[in-house]
C-alpha cells in the first residue's frame, strides 16, 4: 500500500459511513474495510469480493449455494423439551432462545436437508454461528442424530458444515452429553460404510471440535477459520506467552496434519462432488451436464420478504 | 488437615481442642479430657450440619480437595498385579493418565484414570489431571487392547479438564478426544467409569462415555468450571457460586437427569476425611456394576452403550 492509498481510503471510508446508509444494503469486510454491496456479497457467498475473507454464512444460504439449482428438503429434527436444567444467568435460557430465534429467523443452531449436489445425493447438516454461537446443545445433538439417521435410511453420505463457540453452557451436563450423542450418531454413518464429510467454517471450538467435527473420512477447513479445542484466549492464559501467527487457524492446523485440505468457499461445491462421487463408487461427474447451485442472492431477498 | 474456607469454624473448635489436649499432656494435674471431649462433640454437631446440604459451589470445593484419594489411591487399594502401560506410540507418555494392566478381585482389567498428584513434585509431574493428546491416544491405545483380550475397562475420571497449551493444540487435542469417546462407545467389553473427584468437561467425556457411570457424593461434573461459566455468562467470574448453583454439576442433580447411574456415599465430612472407607465403597460399586454387565455379549455391550447416551436428556429433570 502505498502513500496515497494510505491517505484517500480512510476518507473515502469515512465518507460512507457518514452518510446515512440503509441498514443491512452495505457489509463492511472485518478484514479489509471494504463496503460490499449485499447482493454481491451473497453473490460471492458472503466472501469478501476484495480479500477472500470469509464471513459468515447462514444455513439456508450454503444450503441454496449448495444443492442443485437451490432446492433442498429441510429434514425434521425432533424437538428436546426446552430449558431442561431451568437455566437462568443474567437472563433466562428461554429468553435467550426467543431472542435468537427471532434475529435468526430459525428454530436452532442446526439445519438439515436432504437433495442433489452435482445430481448426487446426499443428506447436509449446517451449524448456524449466528444463533447462540451455534451452540451445541439437545437441539444440535438431535439434529445431527436425525442427519445421520436419513443418510443411513437413503444410502447416502453425511456432509456436515460445522461452526460453534462450543457446548450449550445452558443446557450444562446435557450439551456435553451431545459429545458422546453425536459421536454416535457418525459411527451409524460409517457403519453404514457411507462417507462423512466435515466442513469446518469459522469458528469451531471446544467439545463440536472434540467430537463430530473431528471425526470425518475427510475433513476439509474453510479459509483461516480458526479451529480449537480451547480458545488462543484460555491458552495465552495459561502458558502466559504470546501465540505464533496464524495459530488454531486453517492452514496451521492443515500444516501439523489435522486437515485434509483448506478450500475456498467458492470451490467447495465443486469439490464436495468430486470427492463424494469417488467415495460413493460412482462415475465421475460430466461437467457440463450439472445443474447449477442456486443463487442465494434472490434466496436471501426471498427470506428478508 | 486441609481445611475448606467454609470449614474455618470447624477449624477452630478442632483446634482448640487440640490445644486443650496438649496442654493437658504438658501438665499431667489438668483434667481437660472433659471439655476437650465436649469440643469434640460439637465439632462432629458442626461437620454433620456443614455436609448436611452442601451447596454446589461448596461441593465443587470438596470435588477439588488436596487429600482426597486420587487415581492412584484407588489402583492401589482395589487392585493387584497392577502392571503400568505407558505411552501412545507417537509421542510421549502423558503422566496425567494412569493406565495398564490389573487385577479386580482376580479378574484381568484394563483400568485407566486422570491422576492430578499429590504434593507439589507428583501434581507438575502429572500436570494436575490435565490430559495432553497423547493421554487420550494412549487410553485408545488400552481400550483397544482390552477389546482384543475381552478384558473389562474400569475408568477413573478426576480432571479440572484437557490440558490448554500450545504443543496440545498442536498435536490435535481435540481430535484425540472424539477419537477417545469414539472408542469407548466402539468397545465390545464391559465399560464403566466412577467420577471421583472433578469431571471436567470433554477431557472428562473422552473416558466416561460408559456402560455404567458412578459418582462419588460430592463429585462434580460439568460441562465448563463454575468459575470460566460465571465468566462468560455473568461476566463475573467471582459468580461461580451462582454458576455451580445453574450448571446443575451436582451428583444428585447428574442422577435425577439420567446422566449417571449410582451414586457412592462419602464419609460424612467427604473422602478426604475417609480415604480409605472411600476406596472400599468405590470397590463395592465397581464389583456391582461389573457383576450387572457380566455375561452380555459383545454386540449387547455396544449396543446398550450407544442407546443409554442416545436416550440421555430425553426427560429433563424429570427423568
Amino acid at each position: 500500500m502505498n502513500w496515497i492509498s494510505n491517505y484517500v481510503r480512510p476518507k473515502i471510508n469515512s465518507l460512507f459511513s457518514r452518510r446515512e446508509v440503509p441498514e443491512n444494503l452495505w457489509t463492511k469486510c472485518p478484514e479489509c474495510g471494504t463496503m460490499l454491496f449485499h447482493r454481491e456479497l451473497a453473490d460471492n457467498l458472503n466472501v469478501c469480493t476484495n480479500c477472500d475473507h470469509h464471513m459468515a454464512i447462514s444455513p439456508r444460504a450454503r444450503f441454496t449455494a449448495l444443492f442443485d439449482t437451490g432446492i433442498f428438503t429441510e429434514v425434521k429434527v425432533p424437538e428436546p423439551i426446552t430449558d431442561p436444567l431451568h437455566f437462568r444467568d443474567q437472563k433466562r435460557y428461554p429468553e435467550r432462545l426467543k431472542a435468537a430465534q427471532k434475529a435468526t429467523g430459525e428454530k436452532e443452531a442446526m439445519l438439515v436437508a436432504e437433495g442433489e449436489i452435482g445430481r448426487t445425493p446426499v443428506v447436509a447438516a449446517a451449524q448456524d454461528f449466528a444463533f447462540m454461537a451455534g451452540s451445541m446443545g439437545m437441539y444440535v445433538g438431535n439434529a445431527l442424530i436425525a442427519a445421520a439417521e436419513r443418510a443411513v435410511k437413503l444410502k447416502r453420505p453425511l456432509i456436515v458444515f460445522s461452526a460453534a463457540g462450543g457446548a450449550r453452557m445452558q443446557e450444562g451436563i446435557l450439551s456435553l452429553m451431545q459429545m458422546p450423542r453425536t459421536t454416535v450418531a457418525v459411527q451409524m454413518v460409517k457403519d453404514a460404510g457411507l462417507p462423512y464429510i466435515v466442513v469446518l467454517t469459522h469458528p469451531t471450538t471446544g467439545g463440536v471440535t472434540a467430537s463430530y467435527a473431528m471425526l470425518g473420512d475427510v475433513q476439509i477447513a474453510e479459509p483461516n477459520a480458526l479451529i480449537c479445542f480451547a480458545g488462543p484466549r484460555v491458552i495465552e492464559q495459561t502458558i502466559r506467552e504470546k501465540l505464533p501467527e496464524g495459530f488454531q487457524r486453517a492452514e496451521y492446523l492443515l500444516d501439523h496434519g489435522m486437515l485434509d485440505r483448506v478450500t475456498h468457499r467458492k470451490q467447495l461445491r465443486d469439490e464436495l462432488i468430486v470427492i463424494i462421487r469417488m467415495l460413493m463408487n460412482q462415475p465421475p461427474a460430466v461437467k457440463g451436464d450439472l445443474p447449477p447451485p442456486g443463487s442465494p442472492s434472490s434466496e436471501a431477498a426471498e427470506a428478508k420478504a | 488437615m486441609n481445611y475448606l474456607e467454609f470449614e474455618k469454624p470447624l477449624a477452630e473448635i478442632e483446634g482448640k481442642a487440640e490445644e486443650l489436649r496438649a496442654l493437658g499432656r504438658a501438665n499431667k494435674e489438668m483434667d481437660v479430657e472433659k471439655e476437650a471431649a465436649a469440643l469434640d462433640k460439637k465439632a462432629d454437631a458442626l461437620l454433620k450440619d456443614l455436609y448436611k446440604d452442601l451447596s454446589p459451589w461448596r461441593k465443587c470445593l470438596v470435588a477439588r480437595h488436596p487429600d482426597r484419594p486420587h487415581c492412584k489411591d484407588y489402583i492401589d487399594g482395589l487392585f493387584t498385579e497392577f502392571t503400568p502401560l505407558a505411552g501412545d506410540r507417537n509421542f510421549a507418555d502423558d503422566h496425567a493418565v494412569m493406565g495398564g494392566l490389573a487385577r479386580f478381585n482376580d479378574q484381568a482389567v484394563v483400568v485407566i484414570g486422570h491422576e492430578k498428584g499429590s504434593d507439589t513434585k507428583t501434581r507438575i509431574e502429572r500436570n494436575f489431571g490435565m490430559a495432553r493428546p497423547e493421554g487420550y491416544r494412549k487410553a485408545i491405545r488400552l481400550m483397544d487392547l482390552a477389546d482384543r483380550f475381552g478384558l473389562p475397562v474400569v475408568t477413573l475420571i478426576d480432571t479440572p479438564g484437557a490440558y490448554p497449551g500450545k504443543g496440545a493444540e498442536e498435536r490435535g487435542q481435540s481430535e484425540a478426544i472424539a477419537q477417545s469417546t469414539a472408542k469407548c462407545l466402539a468397545i465390545g467389553v464391559p465399560l464403566i467409569s466412577v467420577v471421583i473427584g472433578e469431571g471436567g468437561s470433554g477431557g472428562a467425556v473422552a473416558f466416561a462415555t460408559a456402560n455404567r457411570i458412578a459418582m462419588l457424593e460430592h463429585s462434580i461434573y460439568s460441562v465448563i468450571s463454575p468459575e470460566g461459566c460465571a465468566s462468560i455468562l455473568w461476566k463475573d467470574a467471582e459468580k461461580m457460586r451462582e454458576a455451580a448453583e445453574a450448571l446443575r454439576l451436582t451428583a444428585q442433580d447428574l442422577q435425577k437427569l439420567g446422566v449417571i447411574d449410582r451414586i457412592i456415599k462419602e464419609p460424612m465430612g467427604g473422602a478426604q476425611r475417609g480415604p480409605k472407607e472411600t476406596v472400599e465403597a468405590v470397590g463395592k460399586a465397581i464389583e456391582t456394576m461389573l457383576k450387572e454387565l457380566s455375561g452380555k455379549k459383545p454386540e449387547a455391550l455396544v449396543k446398550d452403550r450407544r442407546q443409554k447416551f442416545l436416550d440421555m436428556g430425553s426427560k429433563g429433570l424429570a427423568a
